[in-house]
């Protein structure tokens, strides 16, 4: 039997599966064994690329060649001409839109040039479904250092010292929850990965979920031995039936490896996961909300403190982490805090994984170091702004964040700079809007969806975010007069100020920030029919500036 | 059933192979690369073969440092297969009428010991890159 001399990887992804990335597959594989060639070239199904936009995405290895937006009929090609040949198929090759060039290789393109995958790290490299895979790449062995050979505090001292912050947007340094849900003293503690990722235009931790569920587990593992859980849940949107799929044979997988279970590495540290669904619902992405749907009560937050730390899942304390932050602490724990801390900015260090959308060239999911500056990845690694058009501005952090405009693109990105210019770092969604968008549809889309997504619990949250989306909505139809703007000013601190949980405290933060810096559109719509305003006014559900 | 961290490196080992296609060294700078033309020619002429052995040989003595790649016609179809070396920081070697027992030689003599087999080197005339 010949030995595999080419690997040819097709996306797996979600973004990719719905543009046919399977038939693809079917297709390679038809053609491979009818050449003959099926022992020679093997088809790995990957997670994510991150280069949605121009799927599917299909690699050949060793070559290191990366085709785009390859249809099933061209399955036909690449065996014929690249698999059987050796010639490149020129024209599925990635053509750069500035230089007009096309290029070959993954590394030579600018939307990978800047990045630095650390999470994203296997995703495209491996075939998710395939456990061994993983541990070929060193997989699980940060785990087995962690609890063979070192004790909870010396783990602990690790995450400390690289100075990891939770990656779901609060930013709460992951050493320091660690180091609090340890020290309570109970017998029974939890570890909970928040996987409820609801921001519109978010995909990072479905992504990674996807392409490398490895990466969660031993994570999750690690963190549970830290803070001496024996149970740990994954708290996922039921709209991600992919991700659940591969997360459910991935636990098999390390269950039947014996690194979930009972005595892992014959230590007698034991661990497993379950996975509990969520219906949907924004505000379950907030820890105590995450905790009461877990027990199967109403998704509504509690009053903090107590801390989940200290009294979370069935009152035990519980370590609540985001996807993305599980997926980085084995390359800690592997390379060590100090190399970590190399990565980044002074106070937030290692990288960020962004999910780009909107107005941009290379929609997808990148990874930058922290102190990467927006102009770059939306110029450099995203492309630059659809169809030539003039940038307006980028909303990061969701419905929760503010819009930057362009005078503060060159601010190197952490958690405390963009804060610092109104928005905020969110769990990493970057929704990228040109010179034909409306900025108060923009404030008034956003409004509508946290005013859909408020639990009801506490009134200003509840009747707040209903009244401010009534005020946008009058102002948008050409009705609206200075005291609407005024109230709407007014209003938007005082649901600020007044609500339970980070849902409400930062439902008005689009209104807050467009108003900052774009006075004149608001101001168009109370006092100047003729003033420029973009695409129109606003009036479908869910779509931001048809035009009437 | 892993109970140790060897017993989770032996199962690393083992499957070393499923990944080692698709690992690129940081800098590119230490792989030698085995260049084979699969023209239409040079599949007639037994690329192919010579290309699975290659695979095959350089698997199974572990040259981890090696990456053998297809690649199309260079207009020497009197002399296929041809079958280029390079080795990082030298001059690339271009070889024809490799068939597949003229393989081990290769390996032997070049990849490991960094000495072209002269009687099978074809002398270029025009400037390669």
């Amino acid at each position: 039997m010949a030995a595999t001399r080419t690997n040819i990887m097709v996306c797996g992804g979600t973004g990719c599966l719905a543009t046919e990335s399977e038939k693809v597959m079917k297709n390679l594989e038809l053609i491979l064994k009818a050449r003959g060639y099926d022992k020679e070239a093997t088809i790995i199904k990957t997670g994510c690329f991150g280069f949605c936009e121009q799927g599917p995405i299909v690699k050949i290895e060793p070559d290191n060649v990366f085709y785009v937006k390859v249809g099933p009929k061209d399955a036909k090609d690449i065996i014929d001409e690249h698999i059987i040949k050796g010639r490149k198929v020129e024209r599925l090759l990635y053509v750069e839109p500035t230089e007009k060039e096309r290029i070959r290789t993954q590394h030579d393109m600018p939307f990978y040039k800047k990045q630095l995958r650390i999470a994203l790290r296997n995703c495209g490299l491996v075939n998710p479904e395939d456990i061994e895979e993983y541990i070929a790449l060193g997989g699980y062995e940060a785990l087995g250092k962690s609890i063979t050979e070192m004790t909870r505090d010396q783990v602990i001292d690790t995450i400390k010292q690289s100075g990891l912050r939770g990656r779901g947007g609060g930013g709460f340094p992951t050493g320091l929850k660690w180091e609090i849900t340890m020290k309570q003293n109970s017998e029974v503690k939890f570890i909970i990965c928040n996987a409820d990722e609801g921001d519109p235009g978010a995909f990072m931790d479905r992504s990674i979920l996807e392409g490398d569920p490895h990466s969660i587990i031993e994570g999750m593992a690690i963190g549970a031995y830290a803070i001496g859980a024996n149970k740990g849940l994954v708290y996922i949107r039921a709209e991600y039936p992919l991700a659940i799929e591969r997360l459910t044979i991935a636990l098999r997988q390390a269950r039947d490896m014996g690194l979930l279970g009972e005595n892992i590495f014959g230590t007698d540290f034991s661990f497993d996961i379950t996975l509990k669904y969520g219906a949907g619902a924004f505000v379950c992405g907030e820890e105590t909300a995450l905790i009461n749907s877990c027990e199967g009560k109403r998704g509504e937050p509690n009053y903090k403190p107590p801390y989940p730390a200290v009294e979370g899942y069935w009152g035990h304390p519980t370590c609540v982490n985001n996807v993305e932050t599980f997926a980085n602490i084995a390359p800690i724990i592997t390379h060590g805090a100090q190399w970590f801390a190399s990565i980044g900015t002074e106070k937030s260090k290692g990288t960020k994984v962004f999910a780009l959308a909107g107005k941009i060239n290379n929609v997808g999911l990148v990874e930058v170091p922290m102190g990467t500056t927006l102009r770059e990845i939306i110029f450099e690694i995203g492309g630059g702004i659809q169809g030539g058009k003039k940038f307006k501005a980028v909303q990061t952090g969701g419905p929760s964040g503010g819009v930057i405009t362009e005078k503060e693109l060159d601010t190197p990105i952490d958690y405390d700079s963009l804060l610092g210019i109104g928005s905020m770092m969110g769990s990493g969604g970057m929704i990228v809007m040109d010179e034909t968008d409306n900025m108060v549809n923009i404030a008034k889309f956003y409004l509508e969806f946290t005013m859909d997504e408020s639990c009801g619990r506490c009134t200003p949250c509840r009747v707040g975010t209903k009244r401010l989306y009534e005020l946008l909505n009058k102002i948008t139809s050409g009705e609206g007069t200075m005291a609407d703007i005024d109230a709407l000013k007014q209003l938007a601190y005082l649901v600020k100020d007044g609500s339970l949980c980070g849902l409400g405290q930062t439902a008005p933060n689009p209104v807050i920030s467009t108003m900052k810096h774009f006075w004149d559109e608001y101001m168009a719509f109370v006092k100047d029919e003729d003033h420029p305003r973009g695409e129109g006014r606003y009036v479908a559900k869910n779509k931001i500036g048809v035009r009437t | 059933m892993i109970k140790s961290l060897d017993d989770l490196r032996k199962i690393r080992e083992e499957h070393q192979n499923k990944i080692n296609l698709r690992q690129h060294s940081e800098n590119g700078m230490n792989t030698i690369e085995v260049l084979v033309g699969m023209a239409t020619c040079g599949i007639t002429a037994g690329a192919r073969e010579t290309l699975n052995t290659f695979v095959e040989e350089l698997g199974k003595q572990g040259l981890s440092n090696t990456k053998v790649v297809t690649v199309g016609c260079i207009g020497y179809c009197h002399s296929e297969p041809t079958v280029q070396i390079n080795v990082p920081g030298k001059e690339p070697v271009l070889y024809g009428n490799v068939k597949k027992e003229r393989v081990g030689e290769i390996i032997e003599k070049h990849i490991k010991g960094g000495q072209p087999v002269e009687n099978l080197v074809l002398h270029m005339n025009f400037e390669r890159t």
